[in-house]
């Protein structure tokens, strides 16, 4: 018996040590699995002793798996992929290799990458932490039929909030809905209009600035569409976002680039044709989403993650394979005059939108996340911004009590 | 015979001291050897439960980042408590948990006791585990997909809920009765602060009125028949030997399932969570309960010493709630008086 059990504990021994060399694991979340399905055989043919297995959970439980095997320093892969609205929390909590070491050389890397990208993946001490992979450049989806019902060019709609607004109002004559959420709104102006300087909610000294004039406009705004009756009041991800993206009774949707696959694919495949994309109103320039690729400290196999990251993020078949596979947007900026930009996309009546995507990508401002974002997030977007358009509460009011509320959790 | 017994005596010295050390080996054998039996729970018990208490007690006086890694931690003596204490957001969830608590609790009971009763009384054998069966399945359906459904059934166009109500505003005979419902309409259930908290509330009761009727019925079937039969004797009707002969007679199932309940109702997290796409508690924090609260500080805001200060002061308001309830309707409940 005893025998037996040494016998087995020491294959068990022999295996962990195979496990080691020239092995690596990637963790992300869908839709990354169909992408390194096709992307570890190429990789493989230049780097044939390393071998790659990759573990997916959903989106929510990857950052949860993550925070665990970084609080335990074990368990995390070697390569693991954060979420934009993960970054900043994350990077700056010293989980990660410092890619700008010079044994990584990040910095060298930069100019090919689009920089309000390259810069969400910056430590606050100016270090590179995580390299962006893909992008969610900010645009307006419309529907040109109801666009075209009303007599409105999309042009004079975009102009400004107040030409956005009266838009609203022509299509409530018509029972359709400007948008179908307010909420969206005060969001984008929030993170959009960033001063030179500024983060999202704190300013240099980590002082937040949430009852400042960016916050007050977004609020007012968006309270204005809410309180005209302008948007369907419905939260993204539901079903009934989906109805009204299927049945035409919303007009507009501020999103990134990665909805169009969304809507192209399931949610409205049958309103092909009925859609156009332009930029976003104000002559705002933002984005939504986007994921980055970090290497833990723990990870056993920093030299060959390394390699796969950067075979990843920084060659441009890999990019433009993600294009193609699951409609993530490159960040390498020069594939942009890759031919498949030209391409007219037929879902959007023949426009040649993905030029528009990467035009907006190269102007969208960089703005460095800070540690505090998640929970001025949650305070500001999900709560104050909620008590203000549902329940009527003061906009100063609101601020206000938000700006405790983060003074209290935020140091 | 002192010739005969000299040797005898002395092999029986040289013998006795190996047997004594076989005998203290025995011994320890069957003192050790239950040990052993329950060894797995007790070295699963150290692991998955004593371990996660000690080391909460522990962090709650830390101030931790998870991301950092364990040597992160910083010692912060009371901070965590003091925050917590004099957090809004606190305050708030632990009164949406008692507001829930109590609002999904107390229908569960007299709905459940009814039924339970109906159930003993009048439906016999076979049909009766079939109703209480088919009453069980919410509260062995997976929490999640309850109230993902439900989600739907709140749908404010969509949903089947404003349909309904809709379609009954229609009829002729009732349209008085829910003449309201057009001036109502759409009727927001999940995206209004006030609204929320009933709806969280129904699915709770909706959940976990099965388990008490299971519980009750249970409890009613030991009531032994000759009590029924001596108390019709007595010329007791029907409502006076539910109301005096029965549930007097299972008052410890109350007392059960009321405990139950209040521990379970004071950490509710799942139906919220869900029903609020896990945004912070919905609009203005109204379907934020205690457990909710700490998941958001600890997994979203990345605080896990001040998360586990509040799911210590959490247990405390569970431990006193059901001392409470243990000191006023303890003795009583538990049968001893009689």
């Amino acid at each position: 018996m005893k025998k037996y059990l040494l016998a087995g504990l020491a294959t068990a021994a022999l295996m962990g040590a195979s496990a080691q060399a020239g092995d690596l694991r990637f963790d992300g979340f869908p839709d990354f699995d169909s992408h390194l399905e096709v992307l570890i055989p190429q990789f493989q043919e230049s780097h044939p002793d390393i071998n790659i297995t990759y573990q997916m959970n959903q989106h929510a439980d990857h950052h949860r798996r993550l925070t665990t095997n970084l609080a335990t320093g074990s368990g995390a892969g070697d390569v693991v992929v954060v979420d934009v609205s993960f970054v900043g929390s994350f990077i700056n909590a010293g989980g990660f290799e410092n890619l700008s070491a010079p044994e990584y050389g990040a910095d060298l890397m930069q100019e090919n990458f689009v920089s309000y990208a390259w810069d969400q993946g910056k430590g606050t001490d100016g270090n590179q932490y995580a390299i962006p992979v893909d992008i969610g450049p900010g645009v307006m989806y419309y529907r040109r039929d109801i666009a075209e019902s009303v007599g409105s060019s999309i042009e004079d709609v975009i102009k400004s909030w107040d030409s956005y607004i009266e838009y609203g109002r022509k299509l409530k004559e018509k029972d359709v809905y400007l948008i179908a959420d307010a909420a969206e709104v005060a969001q984008l102006i929030i993170y959009t209009t960033v001063k030179e300087g500024e983060g999202f909610y704190f300013d240099e000294d980590g002082k937040p600035l949430v009852t400042s004039d960016r916050f007050v406009h977004a609020f007012t705004v968006a309270k204005q569409i809410r309180e005209e009756g302008l948007d369907a009041q419905v939260r993204a991800w539901t079903n009934e976002w989906y109805d009204g993206f299927k049945n035409g009774t919303v007009a507009t949707q501020l999103s990134g680039a990665w909805l169009l696959g969304h809507l192209q694919n399931w949610m409205a495949p049958e309103t092909a044709g009925l859609w156009g994309v332009s930029n976003l109103p104000d002559g705002i320039y933002g984005s939504w989403g986007g994921s980055f690729l970090a290497i833990p400290k723990q990870a056993k196999n920093k030299k060959d993650a390394w390699e796969f990251i950067k075979y990843l993020t920084s060659t441009p078949e890999a990019q433009l394979a993600g294009l193609k596979n699951i409609g993530s947007f490159p960040v390498l900026t020069e594939t942009y005059s890759d031919a498949s930009f030209d391409e007219p996309l037929e879902f959007l009546a023949g426009q040649k939108a993905r030029k528009l995507f990467a035009e907006v990508a190269q102007k969208v401002p960089a703005v460095a996340p800070r540690q505090g974002d998640l929970i001025a997030d949650d305070i500001v977007l999900r709560a104050a911004l909620l008590e203000v358009l549902n329940d009527g509460k003061d906009i100063e009011a609101a601020l206000r009590d938000a700006e405790r509320l983060i003074k209290r959790r935020v140091k | 015979m002192t010739l005969t017994t000299t040797p005898n005596e002395e092999r029986g010295t040289q013998m006795r001291a190996p047997a004594r050390r076989r005998s203290t080996l025995r011994i320890w054998k069957k003192r050790l050897m239950p040990w052993l039996f329950i060894s797995p729970f007790i070295i699963l018990f150290m692991v998955f439960t004593l371990f996660p208490l000690l080391f909460s007690i522990y962090l709650s006086f830390q101030e931790w980042n998870p991301v950092a890694g364990l040597s992160s931690m910083e010692y912060v003596g009371l901070y965590n408590y003091q925050l917590a204490l004099t957090d809004p957001w606190l305050w708030k969830s632990l009164y949406n948990t008692v507001w829930l608590a109590v609002v999904s609790g107390i229908p569960q009971h007299l709905l459940a006791i009814p039924v339970a009763y109906m159930l003993v009384s009048a439906v016999r054998g076979r049909l009766r585990h079939l109703y209480t069966a088919t009453m069980f399945i919410p509260f062995i359906t997976s929490t999640v997909a309850v109230a993902l459904i439900f989600f739907s059934i709140y749908s404010t166009n969509a949903g089947i809920l404003n349909q309904w109500l809709l379609a009954l505003s229609n009829l002729p005979v009732l349209s008085w009765f829910f003449s309201w419902v057009q001036d109502a309409m759409p009727i927001r259930w999940l995206t209004s602060s006030d609204l929320l908290k009933p709806s969280i509330a129904m699915v709770v009761i909706w959940k976990y009125t099965g388990f008490n009727i299971v519980v009750y019925s249970a409890g009613f079937l030991t009531v032994s028949r000759d009590l029924y039969d001596a108390a019709k004797v007595d010329g007791c009707s029907r409502w006076q030997q539910f109301w005096h002969v029965a549930l007097p007679m299972i008052r410890p199932f109350i007392f059960f399932a009321v405990t139950l309940t209040i521990i379970g109702n004071l950490q509710l997290f799942e139906e919220p969570y869900v029903l609020t796409q896990g945004e912070s508690g919905g609009v203005a924090q109204s379907g934020l309960t205690a457990s909710y609260y700490l998941y958001l500080v600890g997994w979203q805001w990345l605080e896990m010493g001040a998360a586990a200060a509040i799911s210590w002061i959490l247990f405390l308001f569970i431990a006193i709630a059901t001392g409470v309830h243990f000191y006023f309707n303890g003795r009583k409940g538990l049968g001893e008086d009689r």
